[in-house]
Order: C-alpha cells, then structure tokens, then sequence
C-alpha cells in the first residue's frame, strides 16, 4: 500500500465522490456555527426553502459579538445591531433545530474553545465552521478548516463542501524548547520563517518531539495559527494525548463505541515514509519567546532583539511594507524588543484561552501589581468551563489582585467588535492571533505574545523576557 | 449569483503585498445580518479619513486622498490590481461582498488567500492570478485611463496596446461563473451518493452517527 501522510488519510475517509472536474465532495462531519458568519447562510435556505441536511452534525454558540462584563452580560447588549446579530443566531437555531449554546449558557464561550471543551470536535472528523481560525482543531488529527458564508450555507444543505486537495507540508520541529518559551513562541517561530504565505495551498502537518510534548491546549494554539503561515489546514497526528483529553467530554463516545473509536483514532497519524511536497524543519533549541513589531504575524522577532531596518531588506514590495508597518506601529527601527511600552493588556482568544494559558500567565503575575502606566489589563476567558475552572483553582484572585479584569467569556478584544477595544494609537501586549491595522480598535497597536510574555508585560509595563522574571522568582522554572 | 461577463474597465492600482480582510472590511461593519450594504465601506479605514461605523452616511465623510480609489480617474475602476497574498487573514465574506457591492468584477495579482479566493467565486468576483512578471508590468503600465478587458470565455486580458495576456483557471469555476449557477443545487444532485456515503461511514465509524 502507498503510504500516506495523515491528511490524506483524512481525505480518503471523508471522499464522497469526485466531481466531473477532478474536484471532491467532502463529507462534513462537525459544523460549529457562529453569529457573524451565518446570518446570511440562514437566509439563504429560508430562501430556497431548504432544511439542514444533518441537524446533529451542527452546534451553535455566539462569541465575537457578546459583551464580557458581567452587568451587560445580565443587562443584554447594548449595541442594538449587535444585539440583533446574536439574537438572529438564537432565532435561526431554534427555527432550524440546531443545538446552540446561548449567551446565558455555562457552556458558552469561543467556537474554537468549545468544540474541543465538548467533544463535538472528536479525532478524525471534518470539521468547519465560518472561521478562518477552524484550523484550531487540526490538533485532534481532524481536518478542519474555516469557510465562508456561501460555504456555511452549503454544508448546512448538503453535509459536503467542494473540495480541491491541498499538498502535504510537514513542519517538524525537534528538540526542546527554553523554560518559558511556549506553543505561541514555536508557532511564531515558524510563521516568521516561511511567511503568512509559507503555507498557502498546503495542509501543514506539525510534528517533531517540541510538538509532540505539548499538552492539547499547546497543540491547538499551533494549529490554531497554521492559517496565519497561509495553510488551509494545520494537523498535528493523534497520540495518548489526544486520546486522554478527549476521552469522558459530553460529545465523546462511551463505553464499547469509546473502545471502537480509539482502536480507529490510533492509525490518525502519517506513515512513516509518507510522502510530503515541502518539508520544513526548526530546531527548538533555538527558539526564544517571540513578540512580533508589525502588522502581521510574520513580523515577529525574539524578545532579545531589536526592531529590524527596511533598509536592510533587498525586495522592494517587502520594504515598503515593513516602513509602513512601523509608522503605523510608531516604532524605529533598532529600538530594543524590551524597550517597547505597553498601554494594554489582552490575555485571551481561541489562541490563548484555555486553562493551561490562564495558569501559565497567573504563575507569572502571582504576587504582582501590574504596572502603573497601564491602562487595562484583561483576562478574559475562552469559555465559561474554563472560567469556572481557574475559579476553583483560584487563578482569578490572583489575577484580580494583579490589577487585572476577569471577564466574562468570549472573543473580546481579539478583534474588538464587542466594547473591548483599543483606543488609537494604544499599544497592546496581546495573546490572540492578529496584529493587522485596526484589529483591535481603529489605530491599535497590537504586539503578539504568550499568555506569559503577556504577564510578564502586564508587571513591567513594557516586554521583558519572561525567562529572566521566572528565574527571579526562582523555582518557576 | 449574476453570472459573469466580459468586463472592460480602468483598472485601480493598489500597491500592497498582504490587504488582509480586516483591511477589506474593518469588522464594525460585520455585524449586518445582510448580504448587500458593505460598498460604501470597503477599504473603511484607509479611504476615510475619520473613523467608519456602521449606518453612516459615506457621502459626506472626509476622504483619504492617498488611495488610490479616491482619485477621480480611478472612481469607475471594475478591475482591481494587487499584490501578494490579497486577503488573507479572517474568512469573512463580507469581503468579496464589499468589493462586489463596490463595483469589482475583477481582481488581479500574484497570490491570492485560500479561503479569500474561494469566497469570491461564489459572490460572482472573478480573481486572476498571474505570474509577479507580468503583475509588476501591469503596475508599471497602470495609470489615468489604462483599460484592460476581461474575457473569461477565452481566459485572456487584453492591453490598451493590443497585448493579449492569457490566464489559467479550473474549469468548473469558470463553467460556474459563466452561468451563475447555485453550487447548492449542482451538490444535491449528487443526494444519492451522499447518502450512501453515510450508510458506509456510519458503519466503519458509528460513534460519529450517534448524536
Ligand atoms: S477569538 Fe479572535 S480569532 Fe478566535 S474566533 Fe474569536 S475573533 Fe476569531
């Protein structure tokens, strides 16, 4: 047999047919649906009069437009056209018969945060949803990808999408990474390397020992940000972590079914001499916690160095581009990483919002004030599960005490649609996935991070290598 | 979806590598539960010079005269030229709906995002990808008045001096936007074997049948 690499594997297994044109029908096992991206795609099949193919295979949840205080989370959003957006998607699932989890449910939180949370996003599956950040739940060894409107609309009529196959890369990256540098780092490492167009037209496979010692929560942090390297799909192949993260969530499978599913679950992972059109490959060793200088994720430079020169870059286009960035960023070239000052700080998103993150920022702030110069700092967590569960580990005092807000869940200041936002020309030291132009506000300034370099900011008031605080405190490490 | 023709237009020269969609469409203007409305807000925050919100009324809004678009000789521009890798990041396709609802038929540049590409196809908005060669001679060449026509039929741009520029696309894209045809529709017709697919799945893989 040819050997082959897991997302062909995935391929194979979700291949309804082929097209008269050499594209496929994809067979769709798991479509998460939020407000922004649906509305239309509801309309459309009121329309033409159509039901969803496959009401089960559907969950719903609104997360980008929900306040995360608690008095508007009582009161109801006071934004009357986002209000009418969230309260579509309620009116929508109930007419449609789709399983949603409303803005008052425990349940609620962000659409890549819950999927896995549940279980309804289970090794194996094809998973969509109208978010380019779909990627995220490659890290179950599912294929999952964002998509459109048009899209959403399809998969809500059909069960399939159109299909043409991406080529296999595959990012390995071996060895051990630093105390203190995480999934965000390796992540932006790689971005930094090949590009947010590096991954264009591929699937990206991450493996190497660095990756496979991540938890799930680190795992779904790389794949999460596969699409900002460019790929459709991020994939990271299924092992005893996978099995045991997912094994017991509400939408796993039980008892015999369990036992079937796992036995199946185990081959999700490449053959050995599988094919791959482009391989990359970064040694761990070498990376260092990342905080990126522009506006966009490719422009990501160690906390040790210093803002980079245009005038050192030979290709004209990516010159002008790197000028622009730093005039829109307010920064000189040379100016040292942990010279930058930070007006805000966001510790959240489908990036970075699960439990693990929370813990690894508390560990950084425990004991701390933040910094006077800074205006807010905000936790705010991925779901209400997770919420609740930083509660009972007591991370939210610690937050609290720091000078932090804790805040309800959702997608907030990540890209700032809901009251979280920056005001122009703020800094922000953030944890989500994205530092274009207006992000986070109208003249934002956003500087990607790790929850812990997003901490360690948060005290300083400006970057500082988180290596260095947690060798202070000593016994962090 | 209208199905597409010939277009003949001035074309608007955008010179940026990496017009994510956050820039297409800042996301105040997402929250509309509507599919039409987003022209008078595409490219927001670089073609005003104030700050856009949703419901405002763009005629009377101070425009940025540094893009491109806001120069009167590009104001009828149906084609649009770009750079590398145009829209990428979020997949909204308030994106290709603002850019349709502007008045673009066309977009040409080296590279195009995944997810931005697919999308246009379905709102009837026609991406060319052509080699960077021949993207920056476009750019070279494109000022006050430089029309290109578009003929799908025959996969050509065609140059004010007569120069004829092929270019690729699959076949059952084109076939699609020729004729505007619902993707829905041509998917259930394959309902049988969709079916059949889940009668085989279900039995290799039950537990994802169980819900
Ligand atoms: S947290 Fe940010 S990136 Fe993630 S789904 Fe929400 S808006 Fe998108």
């Amino acid at each position: 047999m040819v050997p082959k690499t897991l997302y062909d594997k995935l391929w194979d297994d979700h291949l309804v047919c082929y097209l008269a044109d050499g594209s496929a029908l994809l067979y769709i096992d798991r479509h998460l649906v939020h407000e922004v991206t649906s509305p239309q795609a509801f309309e459309g099949l009121r329309l033409a009069r159509r039901q969803p193919w496959r009401r089960s295979a559907n969950l719903a949840v609104a997360d980008h437009n929900v306040p995360t205080t608690e008095t508007d989370r009582k009161s109801g959003i006071a934004d009357p056209i986002s209000r009418l957006q969230v309260e579509t998607l309620d009116i929508n699932c109930a007419e449609f018969g789709i399983t949603e989890f409303d803005m008052s449910d425990p349940r609620q939180g962000i659409v890549h945060v819950i999927g896995p949370e549940q279980g309804a996003t289970l090794p194996g599956m094809t998973v969509v949803c109208g978010d380019s950040h779909t990627s995220t739940h490659g890290a179950f060894g599912a294929l999952a990808f964002g998509i459109g409107t048009s899209e959403v609309e399809h998969v809500l009529a059909t069960q399939c999408l159109v299909q043409k196959k991406s080529h296999n890369m595959l990012i390995r990256v071996d060895g051990e990474v630093d105390a203190g540098v995480t999934a965000k780092d390796i992540v932006l490492a790689i971005i930094g390397s090949i590009g947010t167009a590096g991954g264009s037209g591929y699937a990206i496979e991450f493996a190497g020992t660095a990756i496979t010692a991540q938890s799930m929560e680190g795992r779904m942090t790389i794949c999460n940000m596969a699409i900002e390297a460019g790929a459709r799909a991020g994939l990271i192949g299924v092992d005893d972590v996978t099995i045991d993260y997912t094994e017991g969530r509400p939408f796993a499978p039980e008892g015999e079914r369990w036992e079937q599913a796992v036995a199946a679950w185990k081959q999700l992972r490449s053959d050995d001499d599988a094919h791959f059109d482009k391989v990359v490959t970064l040694d761990a060793a070498t990376i260092k916690p990342q905080v990126t200088w522009g506006t966009s994720p490719e422009m990501t430079a160690a906390v040790d160095q210093v803002v980079p020169d245009p005038a050192d870059e030979p290709d004209p286009i990516k010159k002008a581009g790197m000028e622009r960035a730093l005039r829109y960023m307010g920064l000189r070239p040379g100016t040292a990483i942990t010279d930058i000052a930070v007006d805000k700080v966001f510790i959240g998103s489908c990036t970075n919002s699960r439990i693990e993150d929370l813990r690894a920022a508390a560990q950084v702030v425990r004991g701390k004030s933040i910094a006077d110069a800074v205006k807010l700092a905000l936790v705010v967590p991925g779901s209400g599960l997770v919420k609740r569960q930083a509660e009972r580990e007591g991370l939210d005092k610690i937050f609290i005490a720091a000078g932090f807000e804790w805040r309800e869940p959702g997608c907030s200041m990540c890209l700032a649609m809901n009251a979280d936002r920056l005001e122009e020309g703020e800094r922000c030291a953030s944890t989500s996935n994205r530092n274009f132009e207006g992000r986070q506000g109208y003249g934002s300034r956003t500087h990607l991070v790790s929850p812990a370099m997003a901490a360690a900011a948060a005290i300083a008031g400006r970057f500082v290598d988180v290596r260095s605080m947690q060798a202070d405190a000593g016994g962090c490490r | 979806m209208e199905a597409f023709k010939k277009t003949s237009s001035v074309v608007a020269p955008l010179d940026r590598a990496n017009v994510d969609t956050d820039a297409i469409i800042p996301k105040q203007f997402l929250k509309s539960i509507r599919r039409t409305g987003f022209g008078p807000y595409l490219f927001d925050e670089w073609r005003y010079l104030d700050r856009g919100e949703p419901g405002m009324d763009c005629s009377t809004r101070p425009l940025n005269p540094d893009l491109v678009l806001n120069q009167p000789c590009y104001r009828d521009a149906r084609i649009l030229l770009t750079r590398e890798n145009f829209g990428c990041g979020s997949s909204r396709e308030h994106a290709p709906w603002a850019l349709v609802d502007y008045g673009f038929r066309v977009l040409i540049g080296p590279s195009f995002a995944d997810i931005f590409y697919n999308n246009c196809f379905k709102n009837g908005l026609l991406p060319i990808v052509l080699d960077s060669a021949v993207v920056d001679r476009l750019f070279e060449e494109a000022s006050d008045g430089y029309r290109l026509t578009v003929d799908l039929d025959a996969q050509t741009i065609t140059t004010p001096s007569g120069d004829v520029v092929d270019f690729a696309i699959d076949a059952s894209r084109k076939h699609r936007l020729l004729n505007g045809l619902d993707e829905i529709d041509l998917t259930l017709q394959h309902a049988d074997d969709i079916r059949a697919y889940e009668k085989r799945r279900a039995q290799a893989a039950p537990w994802l049948f169980d819900g």
